[in-house]
């Protein structure tokens, strides 16, 4: 329970880091690690399936799209930050104070829930209930990459002669 | 849902709840619009934690995890058509990406 605790600690860390901190670049690794820290926690919580797809997709992957999209884009000059510094402190200078409140007020909370919970049924591999219970949601998948890559085809078209 | 299953899992809930306030704070706050995707995936994250610890707590691991899957699936989908669609609104801008300068769709 230590431990997921800890988990859990450096994963807001990495959160407020990555909403906080200056360079863009630096945003994207701390979602990597956010990612990182999401993957432990769900390996912890018996997950394994799942935290393999976070770790490759979420982690690696999106950071890889995070990273390119920062490096086509043209970096602020020192004089910029400077100049942009002083109105970004006074919008994010709140966040720390919002979420200590919030997860202080949380922790105090004293909360009773009784949910009625249908009993866990025979989906017991996750293969199982891809490949043959939820097939419509591997249709959806598909539909998905399709259209992603055809959003992707119009947005980076070449212009045409006029 | 019994009163230690609650008081075990009750710093994962708080996290939970942090992890959307930063993502939410990060969304409303800032005025770039690669940061406005971070604070939406930190909500992504968000969701799929609960997903998870809803998924460990009922006993239906295989269905959350296809469940996540899923979200991750259509998430990297979004996140590459948003970064296409900052692309160009990085090029239109001239090499701007301040959400205050895309003034197309107002009015």
């Amino acid at each position: 329970m230590l431990l997921d605790i800890v988990i859990l600690s450096l994963l807001i860390l990495a959160a407020l880091w990555t909403t906080m901190t200056r360079s863009l670049l630096r945003s994207a690794i701390g979602l990597a690690s956010v990612s990182a820290a999401l993957t432990i926690i769900m390996f912890r919580l018996r997950s394994p399936v799942a935290a393999v797809f976070e770790l490759s997709v979420c982690s690696g992957f999106i950071s890889v799209l995070f990273v390119t999209a920062i490096s086509l884009t043209n970096p602020l000059t020192r004089s910029e930050i400077m100049e942009r510094m002083k109105d970004r402190l006074n919008r994010f200078w709140y966040l720390p104070l919002i979420v200590a409140a919030a997860g202080l007020a949380l922790s105090l909370m004293n909360v009773e829930i009784f949910l009625r919970l249908p009993p866990a049924e025979a989906e017991r591999d996750v293969r199982n209930v891809l490949w043959n219970m939820r097939q419509l949601d591997l249709l959806g998948h598909i539909i998905l990459l399709i259209l992603g890559s055809f959003g992707v085809a119009v947005l980076f078209k070449k212009q045409r002669d006029k | 849902m019994t009163l230690e299953t609650l008081i075990r899992f009750w710093p994962f809930f708080i996290s939970v709840v942090m992890l959307f306030i930063i993502g939410l704070y990060c969304m409303l706050v800032t005025y770039n619009t690669i940061r406005v995707l971070i604070g939406i995936e930190l909500l992504i994250k968000a969701a799929t934690l609960l997903i998870i610890i809803a998924g460990y707590i009922t006993n239906h691991l295989a269905l959350t995890q296809s469940l996540v899957i899923t979200m991750i699936v259509i998430e990297v989908i979004f996140i590459t058509v948003a970064m296409g669609i900052v692309m160009g609104i990085f090029a239109h801008n001239k090499g701007s990406l301040d959400v205050r300068d895309t003034r197309n769709l107002k009015g």
